[in-house]
């Protein structure tokens, strides 16, 4: 059995790179060290406890959220060899369906805001989801038998036109068999409230009242929703590993090794494919409803391209086909990638005192000829939404040169929901004795 | 070696195929049949059509014209993998293997009907039991498989990494995990070391005295004549005649069609 | 349809306007859709960083416009800028294409050799290393550095819309209904784009390197066993492709009259789109495909609301992926 390369395990003594070959261990650690790193940070920026906690609690929210976004990816493509460059759309798809679902009915509404269809938010979970599987189908069932790349091409598309329609000005409000109702267009719309937030409001003041005097007490609810987030990640784990650990993972392996060869095994390869391409849909839109639909409002301006490459770039570091690497491929790309650069930057208007301002880059070209460095440094802080992109597409282009199979390599999960490895194992051993017997 | 019964429908029927690649003609009236418990040949020369004739069997290709017909039933365009649940499996010339899998689970991904195949039963808890179930069952049928072609102590490499006779009796044992009635078997014993050629061609006969049925693509020629019940020669693109391996070899045209040809 | 006309809601005027603007943006989509066509074809790899290779050569091209039309009169570094940041602004600079064609005519030809440069540079750099790692890696590797190019677009620039050009000459024909307007950009456009369509023609039809490159669109397999996408053709299809891809950058600009860090991105799906239909690796067939993109998205607009007019060009896109996959001139969809 090859064993794929790993820097962590080729860099640790072998007493605890034992340790390392646990999945648990290996997020953990992961997940450790860059917490750490953002504790330090928070200390050197001074920050008391209610500012660490709130600094661990984003990092952490934006490492659920990725994660789940990077093991559909990882089903997609890892496993069925899908490539979906469309995941925004499904995502927009499931938070826009709900949040109209919610919506309260015309004449109900307080003025100034968008009427829906006024239903629970629980029902309208669940049609979002739906309504995600369905485009998910949509735009499956025809694409299947293309080329991967025109599938790529084709996916994309379909998110730019879920985008273009939740933008148009025709769909921001309009009347439907008597219903008023409307996406919001370009200037967005109000989501459903988050149920967190109002158990906390109500039910589970006291909580808050009474940690309120140590810390800030929105912490509460901030962390609560983060656990629930935790929580909606581990069932997704838990079904995809499943899924994956089974004859239908197996199939879906098998596509993607070869197809034709699948096929002449008698298996219905279109209808593997459809369903590993459904539900994940469904699991986006289920994202999109948790991640923009918790902020409190949508606009078509969240559900830009470079969301999907930030959740593929997540499953590229972590190694394609594994969802150990997947998640911590987004434990790294939130930590350091994502959010790291604006901690650079606050450490270093911090600690180095610049003087001046750049408002633009020639300003800062200008600066820089008349031997003032801090204006292009300025300038360069500012721009670090910017740079967290490009940075984003240098990494991409190193990692398919160097590291194709992604920081820990591709590593080989059984496909069987029995434990075929020490079933072997156990008759291969029996075999040599008996050999040896002889 | 005793005739198959008269009177009973063969296996497979194919008859006068046709197909064409842009202007450049494939076959052209492909005719034959295959009956039920034989071993049968298909020679000829390279490019005679023996592989396109596989591939429209298969499914992969669809024929310009032309009828095939398994058990009596007509299978002329349907999907490969209708096809091959129907009882019809194929192998391919170059042995098609799951490279990132391992042996084990190349063998155990073939069996049809499995209940795991279902995405909610794979899932839910108290379904995923009933799958476990059977995976036990494959799981033992396979390595029974993975015990006769004696690449036991393979199981758990990946498949990718065997050498090329070792793939082809992985190619093999996977497809008679799907208990063929009719097995497609396109030059199985290509770069097959020859006792490991002995050892499957062992396996063929058994198999085929417990009653399936081989169809068999090889240029060995000494190997078809020693071992086939019949065998057909295909030459551009067409069956050129039918017959028993002795009949075969008295037969001039057959010479000529290989010394017209490649060279053999 | 008929009806609409009948009752004075369509007229022949706004018909005839919505062909001419269809034409003269099908005419960007398919200069632009050549270069992606033909390394499509060739490396076999859908580029989707070819829509930032507009966008950077259209900036640069556009600064050097500026810096010709504003020189002395305004720093060197607010004109090729684009006067970022609200230093300059197009009428201060008084550009457009009758005031300062010769400004215009070297914001082109420098969008052009970015474009060209561009393209050598990264292929080189990113997908030289990479030939033959599939179809799809290679993809990966293209969208990298779309990202890259399009927020080294925004570093620079910033996500600012940049207003371009001053009032220009324009003419109107009178027709029933009301009157079209013909814009000296858009007639710049269409000699510009005849001009690159001549030369394109001379260039596969007279000399060596135009055979070799038709004979790989034409049966890539021979030219495939016979040698001839050697890397010295990458280099050269690259150049060509980068050059249109730059010149269509700057004339989108022109016609749009605006400019911001996603106009070619923008642009991108529906340069796919013409380049699926026309047939990858067809360079006709990319012009074409691309001018009926640009027809079909204007005209859509009689239907469609103007909201949806690039959705309208992507669903197109994606039937002619569906169903015919060669495109609409291709035979055989093998």
């Amino acid at each position: 059995m090859s064993v794929p390369e790993d820097p962590v395990a080729d860099r640790l003594p072998d007493s605890l790179a034992v340790y390392w070959e646990s999945d648990v261990v290996k997020i953990g650690a992961t997940l450790a060290a860059v917490y750490l790193l953002y504790v330090v940070a928070g200390f050197l920026l001074g920050y008391g406890l209610s500012g660490q906690l709130n600094s661990l609690r984003r990092l952490t929210f934006l490492i659920v959220l990725y994660s789940i976004g990077a093991l559909v990816v990882n089903l997609h493509w890892g496993y069925s060899g899908l490539f979906n460059i469309g995941v925004v759309g499904f995502m927009a798809v499931g938070v826009y369906t709900t949040t109209i679902l919610t919506r309260p009915v015309a004449g109900q509404t307080p003025t100034g805001t968008l009427p829906g269809l006024g239903l629970p938010l629980p029902i309208a979970i669940v049609g979002g989801v739906l309504a995600a599987a369905l485009v998910g189908y949509v735009a499956a069932l025809p694409s299947l038998r293309l080329r991967d790349d025109y599938f790529a091409i084709v996916t994309l598309a379909f998110a730019e036109i879920i985008r273009i329609t939740a933008k148009a000005s025709e769909l921001q409000e309009f009347t439907v068999f008597g219903t008023t109702l409307g996406t919001g267009g370009g200037r967005g719309i109000r989501t459903f409230p988050n149920p967190v937030n109002q158990f906390f409001e109500g039910t589970g003041a006291p909580v808050v009242d009474a940690v309120s005097g140590t810390v800030d007490g929105s912490l509460v609810a901030g962390w609560a929703f983060v656990l629930v987030l935790t929580g909606v990640l581990v069932c997704v784990l838990w079904m995809i590993v499943r899924l994956a650990g089974s004859p239908f993972g197996r199939v879906l392996k098998g596509i993607r090794d070869d197809e034709e060869a699948t096929t002449a095994l008698a298996k219905d390869t279109n209808s593997f494919k459809i369903r590993a391409f459904i539900i994940g849909s469904g699991i986006l839109g289920f994202l999109g409803i948790i991640w923009q639909g918790s902020q409190g409002y949508i606009s078509p301006g969240l559900f830009v391209p470079q969301l999907t490459f930030f959740i593929w770039i997540a499953v590229i570091i972590g190694g394609a086909g594994s969802n150990t690497g997947s998640i911590i491929g987004s434990i790294l790309f939130v930590g350091t990638i994502y959010l790291g650069p604006g901690y650079v930057r606050r450490l270093i208007e911090e600690f180095v005192s610049l003087s001046g301002r750049a408002a633009t880059f020639p300003d800062a070209l200008a600066a820089l000829a008349g031997g003032d460095v801090s204006g292009i440094l300025l300038y360069t802080l500012d721009q670090t939404s910017a740079l967290r992109v490009v940075l984003t597409g240098v990494l991409l282009i190193w990692l398919l040169k160097r590291r194709p199979d992604g920081l820990f390599g591709n590593r080989r999960e059984m496909a069987s929901s029995i434990d075929v490895e020490s079933r072997v194992r156990d008759r291969q051993s029996s075999d040599a004795t008996t050999g040896g017997e002889e | 070696m005793s005739e198959p019964t008269s009177g009973q429908r063969p296996l497979l029927e194919v008859e006068s195929l046709h197909k064409s690649f842009g202007g450049i003609t494939a076959l052209d009236g492909v005719t034959f049949e295959v009956k039920s418990g034989t071993l049968t040949g298909l020679i000829g020369p390279n490019g005679a059509g023996k592989s396109t004739t596989f591939n429209a069997i298969g499914g992969i290709l669809q024929p310009d014209s032309g009828t095939i017909r398994f058990s009596g039933e007509e299978i002329t365009g349907e999907s490969p993998d209708r096809i091959a649940g129907k009882g019809l499996v194929r192998t391919f010339q170059i042995s098609r293997e799951f490279r990132n899998m391992t042996v084990i689970e190349n063998m155990m991904i073939a069996p049809t009907n499995q209940r795991g195949e279902s995405a909610l039963q794979s899932v839910t808890p108290g379904l995923r039991e009933d799958v476990s179930e059977q995976e036990e069952r494959i799981f033992e049928r396979a390595w029974e498989m993975l015990e006769l072609f004696d690449i036991d102590h393979l199981a758990l490499e990946n498949a990718g990494a065997l050498s090329g006779g070792q793939r082809k009796l992985l190619e093999l044992a996977r497809a008679l995990m799907l208990d063929p009635e009719l097995l497609l078997l396109d030059e199985p014993f290509a770069g097959v070391n020859p006792t490991l050629e002995k050892t499957l061609i062992d396996r063929v006969e058994t198999l085929r005295d417990e009653g399936h049925t081989f169809l068999l693509v090889e240029h060995d020629m000494d190997m078809i004549m020693d071992h086939c019940e019949r065998v057909i020669v295909m030459h551009q693109g067409d069956t050129l005649l039918t017959g028993t391996p002795e009949e075969v070899q008295s037969e001039e045209r057959v010479v000529e069609a290989y010394l017209g040809g490649s060279g053999v | 349809m008929i009806r609409q006309l009948t009752t004075g809601e369509l007229t022949v005027a706004l018909i005839a306007s919505y062909l001419w603007r269809g034409l003269a943006y099908g005419l960007v989509i398919g200069l632009a859709g050549v270069g992606l066509s033909l390394t499509y074809d060739l490396l076999d790899f859908a580029n989707f960083a070819h829509g930032d290779y507009i966008t950077i050569s259209a900036f640069v091209g556009w600064g050097v416009a500026y810096l010709v039309a504003g020189f002395g009169q305004f720093s060197p570094g607010s004109l090729l800028f684009l006067g970022v940041g609200g230093t300059v602004y197009p009428q201060d600079v008084g550009i457009s294409v009758t005031a300062a064609p010769v400004a215009i005519l070297v914001g082109l030809i420098i969008a052009a050799l970015v474009g060209a440069l561009l393209a050598v540079a990264l292929d080189s750099a990113v997908y030289k290393s990479m030939r033959g790692a599939g179809n799809i890696t290679l993809l990966i590797a293209s969208v990298g550095v779309a990202f890259v190019l399009r927020y080294a677009a925004v570093f620079l620039f910033t996500q600012q819309t940049f207003g371009l050009t001053a009032d220009s000459w324009s003419y109107e024909i009178g027709l029933p209904g009301g009157a079209v307007r013909i814009t000296s950009a858009s007639l710049l456009l269409i000699i510009v784009a005849l001009v690159m369509m001549i030369a394109i023609h001379l260039l596969l039809t007279r000399t060596k390197l135009g055979k070799a490159m038709r004979a790989m669109g034409a049966n890539q397999q021979l030219a495939r066993v016979t040698g001839i996408p050697s890397e010295k053709i990458v280099r050269r299809t690259w150049l060509i492709g980068g050059a249109l891809a730059g010149i269509a950058g700057f004339m989108i600009a022109l016609l749009q009259g605006t400019i911001n860090y996603q106009i070619g991105w923008t642009l991108l799906l529906l340069v796919f789109a013409g380049v699926i239909m026309g047939g990858i690796g067809s360079v006709y067939g990319a012009i074409v495909g691309g001018i009926l993109v640009g027809l079909i998205t204007r005209v859509s607009l009689i239907w469609i609301p103007a909201s949806f007019t690039e959705a309208t060009g992507f669903a197109v896109m994606i039937l002619i992926l569906l169903t015919r996959p060669a495109g609409i001139f291709g035979g055989d969809a093998t």
